[in-house]
């Protein structure tokens, strides 16, 4: 591991002011995890456990402001979250392991990296090594015709097929949040939907920070009455483990009709999942199986298989079948 | 800690214990060349030897983390204070640790630095639990943190939860159940099992396999250990 200077921020300005060149460090559950593979190599750390984020607080328009600091665990186990936004406390339960839980953050998990097991190989990237476009662009991507079973199917290009890891932005990208973000050009808020980009020819490019931003809170908007949220997460082992394909569905149903409905999928996408296309297939229809099978039908329409992960597409489509039932029911 | 390793490595001993060591081929040399004193001992542990020095042949394949010492200045004091001293509470003592790397993980820190190896190092990246402590009374995984970050934080190990005479109930309900076999895991197993105590997990075998979801067993003695857990969950309830 390269050696870097570390400096405790005991403030927000303390922490922007000292993020030139540097990476915050929360938790460090991945950083540190990356910094032992000599992935992440930087030359100074900040460390934000001091920063006064670490609280989940009701809004005045009825939402909750979720601070960067809260632990993964906390905000899983939080009163509100369990009552108003089921489907973020199941994704993040279902999520890593019990110590690792207790150790990540919101902004930590919101920030992790796009990452397969070429991503993480020493050395990839480099002359010699595996491709690996993330690591080094233009250095080509191994996984299209090398180890590819856990990858993505939907949002890919042919620079990079990781998928994106993550079960709580899965929650969240169903809930609608909202990013919010300090930096040294002032604050600003940043939709779910855009704060994770598609690899296209720049898969080290993840997300929509500035050089030098720190996310300060996550933001969801009133739950919906009458909604049920449901996260179902399938995967090689019954914990502990990426998913293979994963839905968070928020849907309330009302006559035997679904009047409300949001859907993300998780597991098969280079980004959280969110599909517009099962929520237009789904809305005012009656509840009914067949419903369900179309909607996921259109929601896997767009997906790119390759020969070792095309049963994904299937997987994915029985996934989102399920949780809809399980979420109508 | 004492004596004892010199019993251990007593096999490794020259045959001809005449000889000086320097005049002995390389395969007949042992770790530990000569006993040590406990001054000597505590600067120059066998681990600190296979970890430090680059011992050519005890490395061979070793992963990059176990590499020689670089030598790298360390890391200056920050602008936010911070003397170089690292003052860590642990099991109630507090340590202080200077010139510490800002590169070495809690648990080498424990382990290497305060000699207190009940915590174990499995995989490293915090993907077995066998580094399990408790920071602030929540269960963790010591490699994938930084020691100077812990300046302040209660720290609690496997040494602390009980002793010898003096066992924490999850100590006894493991040895009762047989919840081990190497023994490698089971520091981690049982902090993560005293961990989840307090943590509001549901009453049944599943759930307390999902709570235990991050402490892998080799040896397979998963069933022993929840039933272990069960044990002292109802003794609690």
């Amino acid at each position: 591991m390269q050696t870097f200077h570390y400096i405790k921020a005991a403030s927000i300005e303390k922490a922007l002011s000292a993020a030139n060149g540097a990476k915050f460090i929360a938790g460090g559950t991945t950083l540190v995890d990356l910094m032992k593979l000599n992935v992440e190599q930087p030359k100074a750390l900040v460390d934000i456990n001091l920063l006064p984020l670490d609280k989940v607080e009701r809004l005045p328009n009825g939402g909750l402001r979720i601070g960067a600091m809260v632990r993964n665990s906390d905000l899983a186990w939080n009163a509100d979250v369990e009552k108003d936004y089921a489907v973020l406390s199941q994704a993040i339960l279902s999520g890593a392991s019990p110590q690792l839980r207790n150790m990540a953050t919101t902004g930590g998990n919101l920030l992790q990296r796009t990452r397969c097991v070429y991503f993480r190989e020493p050395g990839a990237g480099a002359p010699g090594g595996y491709g690996c476009n993330k690591r080094t662009p233009g250095s080509g991507c191994a996984a299209l015709d090398g180890f590819h079973r856990t990858h993505a199917i939907l949002g890919i290009s042919e620079h990079c097929i990781a998928t994106h890891p993550s079960d709580m932005c899965v929650a969240m990208a169903a809930l609608e949040a909202t990013v919010l973000v300090e930096g040294p050009k002032g604050n600003r808020t940043i939709p779910f939907a855009e704060f994770h980009k598609l690899p296209g020819d720049t898969p080290h490019i993840e997300n929509a920070l500035e050089p030098g931003e720190l996310v300060t809170f996550v933001d969801l908007p009133k739950p919906v009455e009458g909604a049920k949220g449901v996260y179902l997460k399938l995967r090689d082992r019954a914990s502990y483990e990426f998913a293979l394909a994963s839905a968070a569905v928020v849907a309330r149903v009302e006559g035997g009709h679904i009047r409300y409905i949001r859907v993300a999928m998780g597991g098969v996408g280079t980004k959280p999942w969110r599909s517009h296309e099962a929520e237009a297939a789904l809305l005012g229809k009656p509840v009914d199986a067949s419903r369900f099978r179309a909607a996921a039908e259109a929601a896997l329409k767009e997906a790119k298989p390759r020969a070792d992960n095309a049963f994904k597409v299937e997987l994915a489509k029985r996934c989102l079948v399920r949780t809809l039932k399980l979420a109508a029911a | 800690m004492a004596d004892s390793s010199r019993l251990r490595f007593k096999h490794l001993r020259p045959p001809n214990p005449t000889k000086s060591s320097d005049e002995l081929a390389p395969d007949q040399q042992s770790v530990d060349l000569e006993p040590l004193s406990t001054e000597e001992r505590k600067k120059l542990s066998r681990r600190s030897f296979l970890s430090g020095l680059g011992a050519a042949g005890f490395l061979a394949g070793a992963s990059p983390l176990v590499q020689a010492a670089p030598s790298v200045e360390p890391a200056p004091a920050d602008a936010d204070g911070g003397s170089g001293t690292l003052t860590l509470r642990v099991n109630g003592k507090e340590y202080k640790l200077q010139d510490l790397d800002p590169r070495a993980t809690l648990l080498d820190t424990l382990r290497e630095r305060l000699y207190l190896t009940g915590t174990k190092k499995g995989c490293d990246h915090g993907q077995c639990g066998a580094c399990t402590v408790h920071v602030n009374g929540r269960r963790v995984n010591s490699c994938l943190s930084f020691a100077i970050m812990h300046e302040g934080d209660a720290i609690t190990t496997i040494e602390g939860i009980g002793q010898p005479g003096n066992l924490h109930p999850m100590q006894a309900a493991f040895v009762e159940h047989d919840g081990y076999q190497c023994g490698y895991c089971t520091s981690g197993q049982i902090m993560s099992a005293v961990a989840l105590l307090k943590e509001p997990i549901g009453t049944s075998d599943e759930d307390i396999k999902h709570a235990m979801a991050g402490n892998i067993c080799r040896c397979g003695a998963y069933t022993n250990i929840v039933a272990a857990v069960r044990q002292v969950r109802q003794m609690r309830a």
